[in-house]
């Protein structure tokens, strides 16, 4: 699948956001976090900012993004319209946290039920993101009961590092949270290993045999419909050498996972401001390591329209 | 035809509408019957030679669509890929748009825009001077033209023979092969029996000129289960669904064929009967060495072919129906020795060096399989015969209950016609067929009238005489029957510039548009002043070695003349060609003309009975265009050519048109057959009607006569049908035709090859003639597998036509050339494997001749000693109204940079040495992957051509059909 | 709405003979050009004339080798919407835009609530849509809907452009739904059979398998030919053979 950066930017950047939503949500609204003018502010700017550039950069993959609308009519059958109302609903818990958390200093109460009903929403809406790719049968890589829990662990991944980097930052950090940190990286390390375990690993039942229904044998293209690339090329017949993914698997496992888990040892055995720095760095090794991720995530996507290209 | 049945080849069950159309009330606002058009007009396609007959809708004055006409005979409302994209050429940014003179130099494409009267005065004024001196200084050559009897007829009245159409470098082995054996020929004069036939043998075709009909008999097969065998050593097309596939070594199905004819003689599976009735395979055949009536047929004293009486032991007429002819023996008649024919061919095909195991090895066929396509054929014919109920009577009168059929029937064309020895191949499978008692019966392979015709067809080629002002006697090409009717001088030279029915090419029924270009530029025979051509891009598809053409067309003389001094040239497109006339004059689309396809051309009709068609214009020119034909007879009045002016010297017609209805070749027979006399009641013969344009457009185009079902077989010797074919003036008289298995004039050429007769060739012609001219068909290896080291240049280099496109003409449209762009190398993958290849490597392809540039591709289903590629993709960088990054000039490459046009040390031209057909197929190259900073793109790369004046940059981005809708939601 | 009709009245879709297609184009042309001004017209042409044409077509014919141990065959296979019975194409569509009829099966784009998210081209296995990058909107072979029931056409017309276009008789139309329809008679005596059924989308549109080498291939049980044995060979033979 072609690797368009406005979709790595915006599932990345969502993921992100979602999980730091979710958490501030969880425990700010709870009172695990105390209400800080400054931290809220800065928190929920950073989750709802990354939630909004993400949503805006999707929609600069639209062919007609005025017509974006429109998205909302069709949940009841279609994931990507679940996602844009679950996207959009949980902005309204989401407000309703932020006013009370950041700006009126409140925690349990309605502040407490809009930040459980706003992380309820960034799950649900990860979920929705997550179902888009799980959904999809032509694309095996994707179809798979990996995808889901991956969304779902790299979404909670990305954003505890960053509430991590956030609480260090203002020198409010936790060790529970810093380890929770560190764990679910090393989750995310294990389940983006075990991913790539079962997609390398993965039979495809469908092959240019069943593309074409001539049976048995083998099945070669030799001419294309036409000789140029078209659309279909461009959009799904993406294709990305081996030794090429191999070194970006290498440096998605340094930059998200790796490097990471490492600054966040580090965090966790340094005073501060050490411990914010590293955190911080962290954070945005891991969006770094997390966008290339995601851009593997499509370039090792074989969509089952090749076949019939013989690629 | 009964009307309640569904129209059309397309109308199966599983083909037809819905039983109700009416639309389901779905509620989703979708209008399901939008307008289409607002006039349908039924013309003739153009966007290949195939003649279909389409349905032209035009909405808002554009054409919004163009369907297959269901009533047409030749297409039956089915149409091809070229067809539907009709759209894109009429309106194709590389239209010509005004006349245009040259200003740069050749090749440069510099021109300046002149009106058309400057345009007619400079033809004018040249073509008069070369008539008022030696008319054949103007050399006409008119390429793919539908016209040819009146561009013929009009070099015949300018007193030029240096006429010919493109047949020369197309298919003329093909023609002569068939028309002087059987009077009628493949190509797409002939058809197999597509609802009766079981076994169907396809040699060497791609597509071919009745393409649509080809696909639709297919078809037929396919929903029979009829056994359909592919001789090609290239798998694609309708090769790839045969149900049986040989790869054949290009070059070697005359032995393939002759080693089936073999087959079938050793076990004596041939029809005796038939080669009684409708050969020459009883007449006696003189033996006597050294003579000079040796190899003759003996005659009677009134000059009549005599047979060997089995039952009176003496001689008879051979033609007296109750005669009982021998086939075989040896008899003594006038104290001579004499054999019948069939006596030679059974000595000489019986040899061993015919039997499969001989061939097979040079062949690629294995001998197993050539037996079992043997016995296959000889089962079809002899033990599935059909006979329909239908009563008819032969020639001499016999009554036949019913119409016996051998239901195998064969087609060839190019494989076979583009090799130096294609013409006796074509023969060996003309004989095959005869032998097999297919030709014409119910089943078989069927004639197209006109044909068949008296093998070979009556008319000469005239131009013996060529006088200043004076026009020839009869038309340029024709067929000669002997030495005596070549067109040579007392020493034996060519007079025609293409050297046609001289001693290099006797039997060049066709001209031999191949070579104009070099004899003109080497003055050999003689210097010419102007080359005026039509419709053919002989700078580049249609040449041999292009590279060198393009020098010689650009070439001058010490004075600093061109050495070919004035270059006429129409087309309707920027091609190649133009940029290298002096004066271009540019033509119309196929939409905005009258044209004619003709019975004395080449005629839409079927084997059941025969057509003709015109075009018309359905849509305006936008530009300061003209049509060819028009232009034509507007400059034949203007020099006083005597068919085109009147008494006093003033235009006889006012264009095209008006020459279609009015013009008669003889009394009463004119351009086209259909609706003719006053009242438009007769056809073939009959008076003008001046209505006559009106009633084919009424009748959707065309016109077609369907035979009687007496007539529709064995025509060679059916009563009704030669009674019919002399009422229409087919044939003069209502005599049978004869197959010639034997050719006498073939063996009068040996005779003056061996110093008999008044016309001797030159010396160093002797051996060439005495070797090629055999009046029996036989194979020897294409002339370039003798000149060239064969372990340098190991493989042999093909070309296909796409389906999907029309030589160079499809590149410029915008919806084909999606299609393909950029051609590739095919190469068998076990083939790639030993050189080193692997698939999409760039390599250089290299023969003799030089050197080209493309990509391959790998496959299996080619004969692993052959690549090949599709013809015509690779185009000039500024020619076709293309980009400069198109694929077809940076990617796409063509194989005529590489085809020598000459052979034997450049003694000859690359051709058969019967016919003088081009010999495209004969080249061997060797493949070599090129260095990596070569890989990429294409070479030799020519400079790039100016644009013509007033011509805008091709458009970015084309909407074509957004106008008819909104136009239609504007109207909602 | 891109929830999927319980049940359709018909079934309508096209039967592609593999064993007849010559891989003509010719209805890949007829489709683009009956299309290009049709019901989602223009499919538009982006650098028709340059380096990297790249157009909207609904109809696309690929070639093949096939090879078994049986040996090898050149197959052409067009590829077009197949109006499946379970389209994802439609279902994943967020803005209703895609859609299958109740009525006759047919799977069509409503261009104007298209957003070009193109997702549902993710969701279709046999890359049968084709995004118009000009207009921003998805487009899809419409089984020529502004065809096979329009008034203005003569009914003998109304039949899909490609399948009255295909010169060699290798496509049909018709109601599959219809066991009894001549489609679906020759669908059964042939084998046709369905693409990546594995996955689920049911296909309407069938393919009719290549004969050739299988048992359904053209045959001719010929005798090997014996050479004429008897005095006199084939000279001798004709003799005889013309004195009786
Ligand atoms: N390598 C290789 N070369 C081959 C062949 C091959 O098999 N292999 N085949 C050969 C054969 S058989 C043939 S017939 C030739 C064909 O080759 P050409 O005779 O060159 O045929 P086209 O490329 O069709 O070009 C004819 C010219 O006619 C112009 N034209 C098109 N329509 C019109 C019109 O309406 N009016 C006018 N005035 N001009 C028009 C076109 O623009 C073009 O320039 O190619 C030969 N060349
Ligand atoms: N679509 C389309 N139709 C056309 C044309 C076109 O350009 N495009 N051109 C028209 C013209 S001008 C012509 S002349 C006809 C020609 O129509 P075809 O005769 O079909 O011409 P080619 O495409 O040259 O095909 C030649 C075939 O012969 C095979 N072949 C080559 N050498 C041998 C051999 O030694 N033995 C055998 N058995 N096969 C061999 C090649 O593999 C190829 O399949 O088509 C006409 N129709
Ligand atoms: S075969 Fe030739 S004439 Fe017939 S529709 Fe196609 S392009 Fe036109
Ligand atoms: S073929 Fe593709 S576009 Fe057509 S209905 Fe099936 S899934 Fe949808
Ligand atoms: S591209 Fe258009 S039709 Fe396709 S899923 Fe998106 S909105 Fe629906
Ligand atoms: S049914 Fe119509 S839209 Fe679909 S492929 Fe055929 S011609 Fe094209
Ligand atoms: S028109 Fe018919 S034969 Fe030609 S490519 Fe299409 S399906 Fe095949
Ligand atoms: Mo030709």
């Amino acid at each position: 699948m072609h690797p368009a950066l406005s979709v790595v930017f915006f599932t990345t950047a969502t993921g992100a956001g979602y999980g730091l939503l979710a958490l501030l949500g969880v425990l700010g609204g709870l009172g695990f976090i105390q209400p800080d003018f400054w931290l809220g502010l800065v928190g929920m700017a950073l989750a709802l900012g990354l939630i909004v550039a993400g949503l805006l950069s999707s929609t600069g993959h639209l062919g007609r993004p005025e017509r974006a609308w429109r998205a909302f009519s069709q949940w009841r059958s279609s994931w990507l319209s679940r996602e844009g109302v679950a996207s959009v609903a949980t902005f309204i818990p989401a407000g309703i946290f932020g006013i009370g958390w950041a700006l009126l200093g409140h925690s349990g109460g309605w502040v407490a039920i809009a930040g459980l009903l706003a992380a309820a929403g960034s799950v649900t809406t990860v979920c929705t993101t997550g179902m888009i790719y799980a959904s999809l049968k032509p694309i095996a890589q994707w179809h798979s009961r990996y995808t889901l829990p991956a969304y779902l662990i790299f979404s909670a991944m990305t954003g505890g590092v960053l509430l991590n980097a956030l609480l260090q930052s203002f020198a409010v950090g936790s060790t529970a949270v810093l380890v929770c940190a560190l764990l679910a990286t090393l989750a995310g390390w294990a389940w983006k290993l075990a991913t790539w375990r079962h997609n390398d690993r993965l039979e495809i039942p469908t092959t240019a045999n069943t593309a074409t229904g001539l049976a048995g044998g083998t099945v070669r293209s030799i001419e294309w419909p036409h000789t140029e690339e078209n659309y279909l090329l461009k959009e799904m017949g993406f294709r990305i050498a081996r030794k090429h993914s191999a070194k970006l698997r290498r440096i998605t496992q340094g930059l998200a996972f790796a490097v990471p888990a490492v600054l966040l040892a580090i965090a966790l055995a340094s005073p501060l401001p050490l411990a914010a720095i590293a955190s911080v760095l962290a954070a945005v090794t891991q969006l770094a390591g997390m966008l290339v991720e995601r851009w593997l995530f499509f370039a090792e996507a074989k969509h089952t329209v090749t076949l019939y290209y013989g690629r | 035809m009964n009307s309640a049945a569904p129209r059309g080849a397309n109308s199966a069950p599983s083909q037809r509408p819905l039983a109700d159309t009416c639309a389901p009330d779905e509620g989703d606002g979708v209008d399901t019957s939008p307008s289409v058009s607002d006039r349908i007009a039924k013309t003739t396609c153009y966007m290949c030679a195939c003649r279909c007959g389409i349905d032209v809708h035009i909405k808002d004055g554009k054409v919004r669509y163009i369907s297959g006409n269901k009533d047409h005979p030749v297409n039956r409302g089915v149409i091809c890929g070229k067809g539907s994209a009709g759209i894109m050429q009429h309106y194709s940014p590389a239209r010509l748009r005004k006349p245009l003179l040259r200003e740069g130099p050749r090749g440069s494409g510099e021109f300046r825009e002149i009106e058309w009267g400057e345009a007619f005065a400079i033809a004018t004024e040249r073509l008069s001077a070369i008539r008022r001196t030696d008319p054949k200084k103007l050399a006409f050559f008119t390429g793919r033209d539908q016209s040819q009897s009146l561009t013929g007829w009009w070099a015949s009245q300018f007193g030029t023979p240096n006429f010919a159409a493109h047949g020369g470098f197309c298919s003329v082995n093909m023609a002569a092969g068939g028309l002087y054996t059987i009077g009628g020929s493949f190509w797409e004069f002939g058809e197999p029996d597509w609802d009766n036939t079981k076994y169907f043998m396809l040699f060497g075709v791609a597509e071919d000129h009745d393409s649509n009909p080809i696909k639709i008999g297919l078809g037929k097969l396919k929903a029979r289960g009829a056994k359909v065998v592919s001789v090609n050593p290239c798998r694609t097309g309708y090769n790839a669904i045969a149900d049986d596939w040989i790869g054949i070594q290009p070059g070697t199905d005359g032995l393939f064929v002759l080693a089936l004819v073999h087959e079938l003689l050793k076990a004596g599976r041939v029809d005796l009967d038939y080669l009684l009735r409708h050969t020459n395979a009883a007449v006696l055949v003189t033996q006597k060495p050294g003579a000079a009536d040796d190899g003759l047929f003996v005659r009677n004293d009134a000059g009549n072919l005599l047979a060997w009486d089995r039952a009176g032991k003496v001689p008879v007429g051979a033609g007296d129906p109750e005669a009982k002819p021998a086939l075989t023996g040896s008899y003594t008649v006038n104290g001579h020795r004499c054999v019948p024919v069939f006596q030679l061919i059974a000595d000489r095909y019986l040899d061993e060096s015919y039997s499969p195991d001989a061939v097979a090895g040079r062949c690629g066929v294995a001998a197993d399989t050539i037996r079992r396509i043997a016995a296959e054929l000889a089962h079809v014919a002899f033990e599935q015969t059909i006979e329909l109920p239908v009563a008819w009577t032969d020639w001499a009168g016999r009554r036949h209950e019913t119409i016996r059929g051998r239901p195998v029937s064969m087609h060839a064309m190019r494989g076979i016609s583009a090799h130096s020895n294609g013409f006796h191949t074509c023969r060996a499978i003309h004989l095959l067929q005869v032998l097999l008692g297919t030709v014409d019966v119910p089943g078989g392979f069927r004639f197209k009238p006109p044909y068949p015709r008296c093998a070979p067809p009556g008319p000469k080629p005239a131009g013996k005489n060529v006088r200043p002002m004076t026009p020839l006697d009869g038309m340029p090409l024709g067929f000669v029957c002997g030495p005596d009717d070549l067109l040579v001088d007392e020493a034996g030279r060519p007079t025609r510039i293409d050297k046609a029915y001289s001693w290099e090419a006797p039997l060049a029924a066709h001209g031999l548009m191949h070579s104009v270009i070099r004899n003109a530029w080497a003055g050999d025979p003689y210097q010419i002043d102007t080359l005026m051509m039509y419709m053919s891009n002989m700078a580049w598809n249609s040449s041999m070695n292009t590279v060198e053409t393009i020098r010689m067309l650009t070439d001058k003389d010490q004075a600093g003349a061109y050495k070919i001094p004035f270059i006429i040239y129409s087309d309707a497109y920027y091609s190649e060609t133009v940029p290298f006339a002096d004066l271009v004059l540019p033509d119309t689309t196929y939409l905005e003309r009258h044209d004619c396809i003709s019975l004395l051309d080449r005629p839409i009709s079927h084997a059941d009975g025969p057509g003709d068609a015109i075009r018309h214009p359905v849509v305006q020119p936008d530009r300061d265009v003209r049509p060819f034909q028009s232009v034509l007879i507007e400059l034949g009045a203007r020099l006083g050519l005597s068919g085109f002016v009147t008494e006093d010297g003033s235009a006889k017609y006012r264009d095209y048109a008006d020459y279609i209805v009015n013009h008669e070749r003889a009394p009463g027979i004119g351009p086209l057959a259909g609706w003719r006399g006053k009242d438009g009641r007769s056809i073939g013969k009959g008076e003008v009607n001046p209505d006559q344009l009106q009633r084919y457009i009424d009748n959707g185009g065309f016109w077609h006569h369907d035979f009687s079902d007496d007539q529709r077989y064995y025509k060679m010797g059916n009563r009704a049908y030669l009674d019919f074919a002399v009422q229409m003036g087919f044939i003069a008289k209502a005599e049978p035709i004869v197959f010639q298995l034997y050719s006498e004039p073939m063996q009068c050429f040996r005779l003056a090859a061996r110093g008999h007769g008044k016309s001797q060739p030159p010396e160093a012609e002797r051996g060439r003639i005495e070797a090629y001219m055999d009046p029996l068909p036989f194979w020897y290896a294409p002339f370039e597998d003798e000149a060239i080291d064969l372990q340098k240049y190991p493989l042999h280099a093909l070309t296909q036509r796409p389906m999907h496109m029309y030589h160079s003409w499809g590149s410029q449209n915008a919806w084909l050339r999606q299609i393909t762009s950029q051609n590739r190398l095919f190469v068998h993958s076990e083939t790639a494997a030993r050189l080193g290849l692997a698939d999409d490597d760039w390599v250089w392809i290299e023969s003799t001749n030089g050197k080209v540039k493309g990509q391959i591709k790998l496959i299996d289903g080619v004969n692993p000693d052959t690549v090949w590629t599709w013809n015509a993709i690779g185009k000039r960088r500024g020619s076709w109204g293309l980009k400069d990054d198109a694929a077809e000039s940076n990617r796409g490459f063509l194989l005529n940079h590489i085809i020598g046009d000459l052979t034997h040390g450049k003694r000859y031209s690359n051709s058969d040495p019967v016919t003088g057909q081009a010999a495209w197929f004969d080249v061997r190259v060797r493949i070599t992957k090129c260095a990596p900073e070569e890989a990429g793109f294409t070479e030799p790369q020519f400079e790039r051509f100016r644009q013509p004046p007033n011509v805008g940059p091709p458009p970015d981005v084309l909407r074509f059909g957004a106008a008819f809708r909104m136009k239609r939601e504007a109207a909602e | 709405m891109t929830c999927l009709p319980a049940h359709t009245e018909k079934k309508l879709g096209l039967v592609i003979d593999l064993d007849t297609c010559v891989g003509c184009q010719a209805c890949v042309t007829a489709c683009k050009e009956w299309n290009a001004g049709g019901h989602m017209a223009p499919l538009t042409d982006i650098d028709p004339y340059g380096g990297s044409a790249d157009g909207v077509w609904f109809n696309r014919v690929h070639s093949y080798e096939h090879t078994t141990e049986l040996g090898g065959r050149t197959v052409n296979f067009p590829r077009s919407c197949l109006h499946c019975e379970q389209p994802a194409c439609v279902t994943v569509c967020p803005t209703g835009a895609s859609y299958k009829r109740a009525s006759d099966g047919i799977v069509l784009v409503d261009e104007d609530k298209c957003i070009g998210c193109k997702l549902c081209s993710w969701a279709c296995p046999y890359g049968a849509r084709e995004f118009d990058t000009d207009v921003g909107v998805m487009k899809k072979c419409t089984l020529c809907v502004d065809r096979i029931y329009n008034d203005n056409l003569t009914a003998e017309d109304r039949v899909p452009a490609c399948v009255a276009a295909c010169p060699t008789s290798a496509r049909h139309f018709g109601d599959l739904g219809d066991p009894a329809s001549a489609i679906s008679q020759l669908v059964e005596e042939r084998g046709g059979g369905d693409l990546m059924p594995e996955l689920g989308y049911k296909p309407t549109n069938k393919y009719l398998p290549p004969r050739a080498r299988s048992e359904r291939a053209a045959k001719v049980d010929a005798p090997a030919l014996e050479p004429i044995k008897a005095e006199g060979g084939l000279l001798g033979w004709i003799d005889r053979m013309l004195s009786n």
